[in-house]
């Protein structure tokens, strides 16, 4: 079966095909259907890969499967091959499992819109890009991956293209990308040059001879974490995911929650080898990572629009991914992946099923009541927030809390940020639940009768995601916790493919009580949430109520203005000079000059075309006479 | 060439000479005329100035190539004025004259 993985990324592709061109002529049904089945189909073949490496022993369980050449200079050659391997299953499994759910829903949440056809080709081409990036077996077809899944998140971003949010939305997320590309490639190119390979094993071996903390490593991770740090949206380049929610709702699932967003860990795991010996990058990561957390949950806690309340929270959940990564546990920051995937796409297809219900409002303010409405969303948002907010059992609270234990082994005071975070979390979650699905309701009266539950097709993978993210942390029990003795089976199933460099410097007794820790933490934010939202029935204040400090987090620490005056308005300022100095005044007026210069000579000697013939026969005459006369004097 | 007893011989220069007045006198007429069959009839002077001339330097040199060459001028004259006097014909349908003063369309 494995030598058929390139069904994996071909399926999608043919469903891209399919849809795209025959989508408009067969209907919205025939391309939700197609394109879901076969975003399935891709999700059979990778699970029947999974279960077969599964068979197989530790040592073996790393296959390259090589299609054919593709660039091939010099002594750099890069293959269309895949790998597959723990590392590159676990992923593509999040994306074809999660993907397929996704697609489903999409039926349902899309009904009636009439470009559906072209989102669904969208949707299976980003599938098609984000599994070459997962499978891909060397840094240029990664690369290649990595640009596929930013055109779609383009694509996809600007779907409502006849809202100038939405257009807008898409150019900010594919120029602030194209930031974070140009870091990855320049580290791509300092590893041509230094390793003189792109190949993941060549690589490995080649860093093998390398010692710890050498310039060029340094370089080199520095520059691909700006790469993975623009892809999934740290400090200073996540502004432009909270716009991303201009998209359509599952996209927001699927791209900017559960998959696209968490390429950027995944490259630093893929690269772990190259990222220990860099051990000055892993604490910037660290920290950068850290900060994102903090600095996205604060502003979480002021947004009231419930796309963006889960951007932010996104935002600050790929900012803990990083804080594990740079502390050294990458297995355990792909297991948060993992886990958040599930509990994200949950939570914001449960938003999606809110937003279907009112007819596209997305203002918390105007929501409330909705437990009765939307029975199957409420139970399943519930959990969600439940597994992000870090309850025990809950799925993201063994992500977390390893990722948190980690953290503290590596440096407390990171630790601290990352813990204070968990409390905002789980308030600005509990907010959202709670102004979202308690207390009075809110909406216009007539379209109240009109709200009913989202029909089953936008329900199941609901559910489904539900048992997800209830059940998905038992796949990383702590060994401390370890009722069932089936010990943390992602991490023991990843550790051959990633290089995982945590310290531990603590013993069971202090995990154990951390954990302790995390769970009052999360109490903590649900307390202050259940106090103000649910006792007393508070709802957010109108938009410009805010002074002092929340004024400054309601407007995001003013990020976007700073970036607009900083850079966007120089650059554009810039642009104004090549404008009209270079284009218009030198380019343009060389052109349109010789064009000037050749009229006014034309204009002056069209007075010699008199039209007489005559005239024409005197100038002959000349002529001759002249050219005799020349020749005399010239040769007598 | 035997020794020539007239007083007033005429000479081969003077066959020239006449080649060149025949010559400047067409040119002139086709420079200066404006009734376009005149400016044909100019051409056509000039053009026997030239074979007469051709005729002469063919005697002076004793060899007839210049003879043969006056026939092929011939052969064209002719039918360069048949297809100049048809052109004519047409140009005088076309614009009702033909003082090629008037024919200036192509002024620029």
């Amino acid at each position: 079966m494995i030598e058929y993985v390139w069904l994996i990324t071909v399926l999608p592709l043919a469903g891209f095909i399919i849809t795209g061109l025959l989508g408009n002529k067969f209907g919205e049904k025939f391309s939700g259907i197609m394109a879901s089945l076969f975003s399935a189909a891709a999700f059979v073949v990778t699970a029947m890969i999974f279960r077969e490496i599964l068979g197989k022993d530790e040592e073996s369980r790393k296959i390259i499967i090589k299609l054919f050449d593709w660039i091939v200079a010099g002594k750099v050659n890069a293959a269309v091959a895949y790998q597959i391997d723990p590392l590159s299953l676990v992923m593509a499994l999040v994306v074809t499992g999660v993907g397929s759910l996704i697609h489903f829903y999409s039926i349902g949440y899309m009904h009636g819109d009439s470009g559906s056809p072209k989102y669904f080709a969208y949707l299976n081409l980003f599938m098609f890009s984000m599994l070459n990036l997962v499978l891909g077996s060397n840094l240029l077809l990664m690369f290649l991956g990595w640009e596929g899944v930013g055109l779609c998140s383009y694509l996809l971003i600007g779907y409502y293209y006849e809202t100038k949010v939405a257009g807008d939305a898409g150019k900010k997320a594919f120029i602030v990308n194209r930031v974070g590309d140009f870091g990855f490639l320049i580290g791509i190119f300092l590893i041509i040059f230094t390793f003189g390979t792109v190949d993941f094993s060549e690589l490995e071996k080649a860093v093998a001879g390398h010692v710890s903390g050498e310039v060029i490593i340094f370089w080199i991770t520095l520059f691909l974490f700006i790469g993975a740090a623009g892809k999934s949206a740290q400090i200073p380049l996540y502004v432009w995911l909270p716009d991303a929610m201009a998209g359509p709702t599952p996209v927001s699932a699927l791209i900017h929650a559960a998959t696209m967003v968490t390429s950027g860990l995944y490259m630093l795991a893929r690269l772990s080898f190259l990222y220990v010996k860099a051990p000055d990058v892993m604490f910037i990561i660290c920290v950068i990572g850290a900060l994102t957390a903090f600095f996205a949950a604060t502003i979480g806690t002021l947004q009231n629009d419930i796309k963006k309340v889960l951007a932010y929270s996104t935002v600050s959940q790929l900012g803990y991914m990083f804080m594990g990564a740079g502390a050294g546990a990458f297995s355990a920051g792909i297991f948060h992946v993992v886990t958040h995937a599930f509990f994200k796409a949950l939570l914001f297809l449960g938003a999606g099923s809110v937003i279907h219900a009112l007819h596209h409002e997305q203002d918390i303010r105007k929501m409330g009541g909705l437990r009765k409405k939307l029975p199957v969303t409420h139970f399943t948002f519930l959990i969600g927030t439940l597994a992000i907010a870090g309850t025990p059992l809950f799925s993201g609270f063994f992500s977390k809390d390893e990722i948190l234990w980690k953290v503290f082994n590596y440096n407390i005071f990171i630790w601290g940020i990352g813990a204070v975070s968990a409390i905002i979390t789980a308030y600005y979650m509990f907010r959202l639940y709670f102004v979202t699905f308690f207390g009075e309701t809110r909406f216009k009266e007539d379209t109240e009768h009109k709200i009913h539950e989202s029909p089953a097709i936008m329900t199941l993978p609901l559910i489904i995601l539900a048992v997800l993210a209830l059940f998905g942390g038992f796949l990383g029990m702590p060994h401390t916790l370890d009722f069932f003795h089936s010990g943390n089976m992602i991490e023991e199933f990843l550790h051959k493919s990633v290089a995982d460099h945590a310290v531990s410097r603590y013993g069971e007794g202090v995990e154990v009580s951390l954990m302790g820790v995390s769970v009052m933490l999360a109490v903590a934010g649900f307390i202050i949430a259940f106090i103000v939202f649910y006792k007393n029935n508070g709802i957010p204040e109108k938009d410009n109520q805010y002074v002092g400090a929340q004024k400054v987090i309601f407007n995001k620490y003013y990020i976007d203005e700073i970036y607009e005056t900083a850079f966007v308005k120089s650059i554009y300022n810039f642009a104004k000079v090549l404008w009209r100095l270079i284009d218009v005044f030198i380019i343009d007026g060389v052109i349109n000059g010789t064009a000037r210069i050749l009229r006014d000579i034309g204009e002056g000697l069209r007075y010699s075309e008199t039209g007489v013939v005559h005239d024409y026969m005197i100038f002959m005459a000349g002529g001759i006479v002249s050219f005799a006369v020349l020749l005399f004097l010239l040769f007598l | 060439m035997p020794e020539s007893l007239h007083i007033f011989q005429i000479t081969e220069t003077h066959y020239i000479v006449l080649s060149v007045i025949l010559f400047c006198i067409g040119t002139a007429g086709v420079l200066i005329r404006r009734n376009a069959l005149v400016i044909f009839l100019c051409i056509e002077i000039m053009l026997n100035a030239v074979n007469l001339a051709l005729v002469t330097f063919s005697r002076h040199m004793d060899q007839n190539r210049g003879e043969v060459f006056v026939f092929f001028v011939m052969a064209v004259a002719a039918a360069e004025s048949a297809i100049g006097l048809s052109l004519l014909i047409v140009l005088h349908r076309q614009k009702k004259t033909v003082d090629v003063d008037e024919i200036n369309t192509l002024k620029g």
